[in-house]
């Protein structure tokens, strides 16, 4: 089942950026692309647990601020020559306003 | 039997939905039509043309009285429905009751005003009716100032039509470039150019905070501080559906009032049309779903069965000389293809979006002849796997043979010019190659083509390659990214030769193959931006490292390090005082002494920043930039003042430059030493800048470093005076941010362009005075304390967490 709720309105995100929300499993980024979609992924990169909200945001994607992974944003998974990836969740854009799936964000570890 | 139908509001919508509705059956209905408007229905798009003076009121109606007549609607123009009596199924206005069997809701749209002081001052106008319209046109004398708040369809319409007649219009748009929902930010860059061109002035990113004035408007003042005078202000922010009768008469409103598929509301008497409504959670404003309605609903009226299904839309903005054209979904995604084709020097732009071997979206600037073809292929759905080579071309191209450069450089005659700069053509350039010039610097060095604005270089090695054949190696040169062919170097001189003044521009006019560039281009383009257009272009925080960003260093568990500015070295009890209780009050867990002579806290929560900062500069401390690609740190010893080898104030020289140079950004890291003797305690020689003081004056040397290369500074000057040793220093800095690539260190770009030209260039007073004036007037933008500007309560909210989810919430 899918529970949307609002997050924060789209203005809260500078666009090619990053903001976080945090929840009882850790924090999850929600990104804003210069096309003003929105993605929210687990805000740790599995390589070595950086913060991927403080990443420089470029077309549908993110780089680790600590050592440059590059993240597809869509698909959580690491782009070129690095293994892993990070868990994507349900986010839309509706009125100016961010929605994410809180049913898949806070119980995400128990499912 | 004849059916009472009541429409309320007379625009395109209900009008192409009267002409359906009695093309079916003439005799069915007795239709009584009120608008609120004095008028019939006239051709809302074409209001453009009549602000610009191209077109007539007479010539945009489309329903003249006869029409009205012959059917014989009842027309109440000029009287405005008040309520809806649903009970009773009765409309009332201002002059009576008028029952009905069938009710249409045609009320369209009203512009959205934003709420600031003085939206209600006279001279304050919207964009959406023949009254407006008119309103503007008295208005727009020569000479008149008009502000039009919205870069969007409307307003730019608004603008073109208003300059058109004289006016001297400014246009000030909230977001980052014009007509985002339609255009991709280099389209709305171009778009930007062409209306600047025609005089227009454009403020993007620029927030309305009031407009001013007493009796009536005055100027609009932006939250940013400018002032725009002002005796006209449009407003055209936007449009919201009209739905305050729907709401008053209980029927379901979402944004929009909420129809199905017949565009049947929540009363099965009472069907919505047109701009008020909103289906399947959509609102229509463009014409061609808005007619479809009229026709589903026309059919449904009269018994028929039709359903309503939205469909893809295409855009183009009426102002006469900007061609522009947009459809379908152009934001990229995975799985998602783009074709780019830019032509810099003709302001082309045409970008296809691509899907499964389909073209799901189409935005072209420039040249939109094109665009409805795309458009159909869009709306087909057409595979477009054997035409793609050479889809974005057009139609006229379909069928014919993929273009081979090489093979049209070999056949253009000798006399064709190749360089535009400098007016050579390729025969000379032939003669140049045959003649010995067998690589790219000496066709320069001996024809100078390509030797100006290097848009010609790849022409200029397609000769080379045809003239010599294999002999011709194309030279490695290292590009700045993927996302380009061009150099650093290259990029940095187009940036000045052609006066490019912001990201899009340069990824615009030097043919980028992104949208948006990359972590590696990003952060360089941004330095090499704000280095040569201090006053033009704004920094771009979200082109920036983390460090940069958020002004602290990133550690490896994601926590950061706050470093507080210690000039030269040194500091009192007082600050000393102010970060103890900052570590104490922040659980800092590590407090460590660096390298620079200052003080590192280790291990600050991001959302903790703000604060800690706050606190710092209530006792006067300000950022260190200790993670910045600008000036660190200046190292000093006593010198003269304690020490009894000193030779001259090294601990005031080194406080002296500090305070001139912080704050700048540089292409890579910048650390000054100076020393009081040289015994050299302050490690002056193997920094960026160092200083070694001796009795009869300053040795300067620049290019140390001790980093991953190890390197002793080498010898620029020797002054007498303190302040001259400041004044070399200062040119020296400002030279190297002129012209030193991105993320190289000094004494790296030494190494390229000699220590014997930077000698000449910071020794020569003409040049020296110049370097240091450009370097000042930087100064005036880029020397504000970072944290200070960070702490204020609306920039630290960007710190913390949006919102914290605990598990009831999602319960």
């Amino acid at each position: 089942m899918t529970l949307w709720i609002d997050i924060a309105a789209l203005d809260d995100i500078p666009p090619r950026g990053a903001r976080t929300i945090r929840t009882p499993e850790g924090c999850v980024a929600v990104f804003r692309t210069f096309d003003d979609r929105v993605f929210a992924l687990d805000d740790r990169c599995p390589h070595k647990g950086g913060p991927l909200s403080d990443g420089i945001v470029h077309g549908h994607a993110v780089t680790c601020p600590l050592h440059a992974w590059v993240f597809d944003l869509e698909t959580g998974i690491a782009q070129g020559a690095d293994e892993g990836s990070v868990a994507t969740y349900p986010a839309r854009i509706d009125a100016g306003r961010v929605l994410i799936d809180a049913q898949r964000l806070v119980g995400r570890r128990v499912a | 039997m004849t059916q009472r139908l009541v429409i309320i509001g007379a625009g395109m919508a209900s009008g192409r939905m009267i002409e359906h509705l009695l093309d079916a059956a003439p005799d069915a209905w007795h239709i009584t039509l009120f608008n609120a408007e004095p008028r019939g229905n006239y051709n809302r798009l074409m209001l453009s043309p009549v602000l610009s003076g191209e077109k007539t009121y007479d010539e945009i109606v489309t329903h003249d009285d006869g029409f009205y007549a012959d059917r014989r609607i009842d027309c109440r123009f000029g009287d405005s429905i008040t309520r809806i009596d649903r009970e009773a199924k009765v409309v009332h206005s201002a002059t009576g009751a008028v029952p009905y069997d069938q009710l249409v809701i045609a009320t369209g749209s009203a512009p959205f005003i934003i709420p600031v002081v003085g939206k209600d001052l006279p001279g304050v106008v919207t964009y959406r009716d023949l009254e407006d319209t008119n309103a503007m046109i008295t208005a727009s004398r020569p000479g008149t100032k008009a502000v039009v708040v919205g870069g969007g369809l409307l307003g730019l319409e608004a603008a073109a039509g208003m300059a058109a007649r004289g006016a001297d219009v400014t246009v000030i748009h909230l977001m980052g470039h014009l007509m985002e929902r339609q255009l991709d930010p280099a389209a709305g860059y171009l778009l930007q150019k062409d209306l600047e061109r025609r005089g227009i002035r454009v403020h993007c990113k620029g927030a309305t905070k009031a407009i001013l004035g007493t009796d009536r408007v005055e100027a609009v003042l932006l939250e940013d501080g400018t002032v725009y005078g002002a005796d006209l202000v449009c407003m055209a922010v936007g449009i919201r559906p009209e739905v305050r009768l729907a709401n008053d008469a209980h029927l379901e409103v979402g944004r929009g009032i909420v129809v199905d598929a017949q565009m049947t509301t929540s009363d099965p008497s009472i069907f919505a049309l047109g701009e008020c409504v909103e289906f399947d959670r959509q609102l229509f404003g463009l014409v061609a779903p808005l007619y479809d309605q009229a026709k589903v609903l026309a059919t449904v009226l009269n018994g028929g069965v039709a359903a309503f299904c939205p469909v893809q839309t295409a855009t183009k903005l009426k102002v006469t000389g900007c061609d522009l054209f947009s459809s379908g979904d152009f934001a990229e995604a995975e799985g998602r293809e783009e074709i780019v084709f830019r032509d810099p020097s003709r302001g082309i732009y045409k970008r296809l979006v691509i899907e499964d071997d389909r073209l799901i979206g189409a935005v072209m600037y420039g040249d939109t002849a094109d665009g409805n073809w795309f458009f159909q292929q869009i709306k087909d759905g057409t595979d477009i796997s054997d035409t793609r080579e050479t889809l974005i071309f057009g139609p006229a191209f379909q069928g014919g043979v993929q273009s081979d450069p090489l093979a049209a450089v070999a056949a253009l005659p000798p006399e064709a010019e190749i360089c535009g700069c400098n007016g050579i053509c390729k025969g000379q350039i032939v003669q140049a190659i045959n003649g010995g010039a067998t690589d790219l610097g000496r066709v320069r060095a001996c024809t100078k083509a390509s030797a100006s604005c290097g848009t010609c270089t790849g022409l200029v090695e397609q000769v080379l390659a045809l003239t010599l054949g294999a002999a011709f190696a194309k030279p490695a040169a290292q590009p700045m990214c993927n996302c380009t062919d061009l150099t650093h170097e290259e990029v940095r001189r187009l940036i000045k030769a052609q006066t490019l003044k912001s990201m899009p521009a340069v990824m615009q006019e030097l043919g980028w193959k992104t949208s948006c560039g990359c972590p590696s281009c990003r952060p360089a383009l941004n330095f090499y931006l704000l280095a040569d257009w201090p006053l033009d272009y704004q920094d771009d925080r979200q082109s920036r490292f983390v460090n940069e960003r958020l002004h602290a260093n990133i550690q490896k568990d994601g926590t950061f390090s706050v470093v507080p500015r210690m000039w030269g070295g040194v500091t009192n009890a007082a600050e000393l005082r102010a970060i103890a209780d900052a570590a104490d009050k922040y659980d800092v867990p590590m407090v460590k002494v660096t390298g620079g002579q200052r003080i590192d806290l280790l291990g600050v929560k991001k959302e903790d920043l703000p604060s800690m900062w706050a606190d710092l500069n209530a006792a006067g401390l300000v950022s260190g930039h200790a993670y910045s690609k600008g000036l660190r740190t200046v190292k000093t010893c006593v010198g003269s003042e304690f020490c009894r080898f000193g030779t001259q104030d090294s601990t005031g020289l080194g406080i002296k430059l500090e305070k001139r140079l912080w704050g700048s950004w540089t292409p890579h890291k910048v650390k000054l030493g100076v020393s009081g003797c040289p015994r050299n305690c302050a490690e002056a020689t193997c920094k960026d800048v160092g200083i070694i003081c001796v009795d009869s004056g300053y040795q300067i040397g620049v290019g140390g470093a001790a980093g991953m290369d190890l390197k002793e500074i080498e010898r620029l000057l020797v002054v007498e005076t303190e302040a001259e040793a400041i004044d070399i220093t200062v040119a020296f800095v400002q030279l190297y941010r002129e012209n030193g690539k991105y993320l190289d260190r000094a004494y790296k770009w030494l190494k390229k362009v000699g220590l014997d030209w930077v000698r000449d260039q910071v020794s020569d007073p003409t040049i020296r005075a110049a370097l240091i004036e450009r370097f000042d007037l930087s100064q005036t933008i880029y020397q504000k304390d970072p944290w200070a500007e960070r702490a204020a309560p609306e920039e630290a909210i960007r710190f913390r967490p949006l919102a914290t989810l605990s598990q009831e919430a999602a319960e």
